[in-house]
């Protein structure tokens, strides 16, 4: 049985703080397409097109009939651990800081036999549920996980290594004012968070969310704009090394075009939401990186909220979902420079969300909470891209199937 | 001995002090709050170019960007609607003799005080000019609040039925244009009252002030530290081509009465 882990005694502060190290981060093209489906928390391998046989690990051609088209499908998760060993020496240089590790062979109910990460849960020869997860490295690794929850299974030490799970962490959640502020608030200290910071803008201007966040405990707003690099500077300088996950949800949604949109608006979108994203990551992202490797609340992940449609673009609404793709866009290098410090970037896509600015649009519409929920559940899974909502999820699957005719059926605003 | 050099001197020897009426432009400085679906005033932002680094190594700059209203700034007839057409009504066109002239302050910070809406009325025009003498024509005339001395929400003041904070009633505003006054100013966000959309006509100060084609200040300080009458406003905007206003360094030159 996992024991749980127990909150972190205050950091010792003559003793250097652990450099990150990463597990090796080396893969062939082909096995990119494992850290793809665990960045979104699916089980898939690659199964030929010709002959039907599931590939492990990823190639270029059939390992049974030589085909070379090989199609990422979703697979059962479920597999029995063959043979399954500790193990307490290793060169590596990640390994050898987190020893004992436990390593194994599965045979996959989909047909190959792996080695895969075992959780400390799983008997000899139990039946298991397999998972692809991404390591620190940001690649996709198998890890076999008990059938059925145990307690505290969340506190494994593969689990921790290699997870976000905000458990005992310290949180920055960049926008108190955005409409998932206090569900997200709530939902993190649900999950165990031992601290949430909120970034607060503009304070002189009222919100109704201030006297539920204020009456939270372990909860507390500070001054933060996104457009004020002083401000940023200044909280980072804070609580900088404190900032374990950090989840960007400021956002600037407002309707329009392009001909006849407002200007000021189309800027504070950028402005807000992807340049915001850049001056935060200039003050944030240096500590964060060099904290990837911390003890139990290690920094560990950074989340940016993005409009759905990012992946496209909406009529409706140009100037905020082209905001939204520049952030997309910059998010996807930062992604690249965190990975280096362990720093794992999760990509939440939102879908229109139930407020004001989407007030004409029909439902279905994201519900605060959902949003809210869709992160925390993200960052407990370790994913790297998650769709909130079901336009969200709708428009991530047409975007897979087909970018340029998903960019021509928006244009009829579907 | 030239007016000026009496002046210069004056300066020098500290008989003439100058006292600063402006912010801070500073990110975090409240500024006005529209109706959400209307266009908005952008608040100061300041983007460092370089600080004696890589990006320039022996020197530090800011690009900087703002609302032409944001901060302590100065409101051009074509700001408002109805001074649409007044001739040499922008920034770059009005005539800079305008920009200094004589400065009478009405201190109504203890109505102020009492009263978050409290509103100019003709009546303590009448009681101030008994007292100071009338009003010049060509002065400019500052309505002394203390309301600068409100930090954070406290400034903008906002509930859920808008704001709340001191400025000139209608009348008022027709008692300054009777005495010909060439602006007037305040320590709120605006002209006029927090309530004033509720004014008939609504917000009088904009919309008779700028419709006579006289300038407006808003975001001033240190109000309290200029006499009732006898000080100079120095109050030039920058001259942005069409520009309907800007911030800019307010200044007041005050003689000590020996």
């Amino acid at each position: 049985m996992t024991q749980p882990l127990a909150p972190p005694p205050k950091k010792n502060p003559e003793r250097r703080t652990p450099v990150p190290m990463l597990p090796p981060g080396t893969r062939s093209r082909a096995g990119l397409g494992l850290a793809l489906a665990a960045g979104q928390g699916r089980f898939a391998l690659q199964v030929c097109t010709e002959c039907g046989a599931v590939q492990y690990p990823p190639r270029d051609a059939c390992h049974q009939c030589l085909a070379t088209d090989l199609a990422w499908r979703d697979l059962p998760s479920g597999g029995q651990l063959l043979a399954e060993t500790t193990i307490h020496a290793s060169s590596d240089p990640y390994f050898r800081e987190r020893l004992p590790w436990r390593a194994g062979t599965v045979q996959l109910d989909a047909g190959p036999v792996v080695l895969a990460h075992i959780h400390g849960d799983v008997a000899r020869g139990a039946r298991v549920r397999m998972a692809l997860m991404l390591d620190r490295a940001g690649q996709g690794v198998l890890v076999a996980l008990p059938e059925q929850e145990t307690p505290h299974m969340q506190d494994d030490t593969i689990l921790r290594a290699m997870g976000t799970h905000p458990r005992h962490r310290r949180v920055l959640i960049t926008d108190a004012r955005a409409p998932e502020a206090v569900a997200l608030a709530r939902a993190l200290l649900d999950a165990g968070v031992a601290q949430v910071f909120m970034g607060l803008a503009e304070a002189w201007r009222p919100f109704p969310g201030r006297t539920r966040l204020e009456a939270l405990d372990k909860v507390s707003l500070h001054r933060l704009d996104v457009t004020d690099a002083e401000s940023l500077t200044d909280l980072a300088g804070a609580i900088g090394g404190k900032v374990d996950i950090l989840i960007n949800n400021a956002r600037h949604i407002r309707p329009g075009g392009v001909i006849g949109a407002s200007l000021t608006d189309a800027r504070d979108s950028m402005e807000i939401g992807a340049l915001g994203l850049m001056r935060l990551a200039q003050a944030f992202g240096p500590g964060m990186r060099a904290r990837g490797a911390d003890g139990v609340n290690s920094a560990v992940a950074w989340v940016n909220v993005l409009p759905a449609q990012a992946l496209a673009h909406d009529p409706g609404f140009a100037g905020a979902v082209a905001a939204g793709a520049a952030a997309r866009a910059l998010s996807l290098s930062l992604r690249a420079e965190l990975r280096g410090g362990g720093i794992r970037l999760l990509h939440v896509h939102a879908g229109p969300m139930d407020d004001e600015w989407h007030q004409p649009l029909p439902p279905p519409k994201l519900a605060p909470a959902a949003l809210a929920r869709a992160i925390v559940q993200g960052l407990e899974q370790g994913l790297e891209e998650i769709h909130a909502g079901d336009v969200a999820r709708d428009l991530a699957q047409r975007f897979a199937e087909n970018p340029a005719l998903l960019a021509r059926e928006m244009e009829g605003g579907a | 001995m030239t007016v000026l050099d009496t002046l210069t001197k004056a300066l020098a020897g500290g008989r003439v002090q100058v006292v600063d009426l402006t912010h801070t432009l500073d990110p975090d400085f409240p500024v006005i709050v529209l109706p959400a679906e209307f266009g908005q005033c952008a608040r100061f932002r300041m983007d460092e170019v370089s600080a004696y680094d890589h990006r320039g190594p022996a020197w530090k700059w800011h690009n900087i960007s703002m609302s032409e209203h944001t901060g302590t700034h100065f409101d051009a007839p074509i700001h408002w609607v109805t001074g649409r057409d007044v001739a040499n009504g922008s920034t770059d066109a009005i005539d800079p003799a305008a920009f200094i002239g004589p400065v009478c302050v009405i201190d109504c910070s203890v109505g102020a005080a009492a009263d978050e809406d409290y509103t100019l009325q003709p009546a303590e025009i009448e009681a101030w000019e008994a007292a100071h003498g009338p009003i010049p024509a060509g002065a400019w005339v500052l309505m002394r609040t203390d309301w600068s001395r409100r930090q954070g929400a406290e400034y903008l003041n906002l509930r859920a039925d808008g704001a709340h904070s001191p400025g000139p009633s209608p009348n008022a505003v027709r008692a300054l244009l009777d005495r010909g006054i060439i602006g007037f100013g305040t320590e709120c966000v605006g002209t006029d009252a927090g309530q004033a959309a509720h004014f008939d006509p609504p917000y009088p100060a904009h919309a008779m002030l700028h419709g006579a084609g006289k300038y407006g200040l808003q975001c001033l300080k240190n109000l309290d530290k200029l006499p009732p009458t006898g000080a100079v406003l120095i109050c030039p905007p920058l001259k942005i081509r069409g520009g309907t206003g800007s911030p800019l360094r307010v200044l007041a030159l005050v003689e000590e009465i020996a």
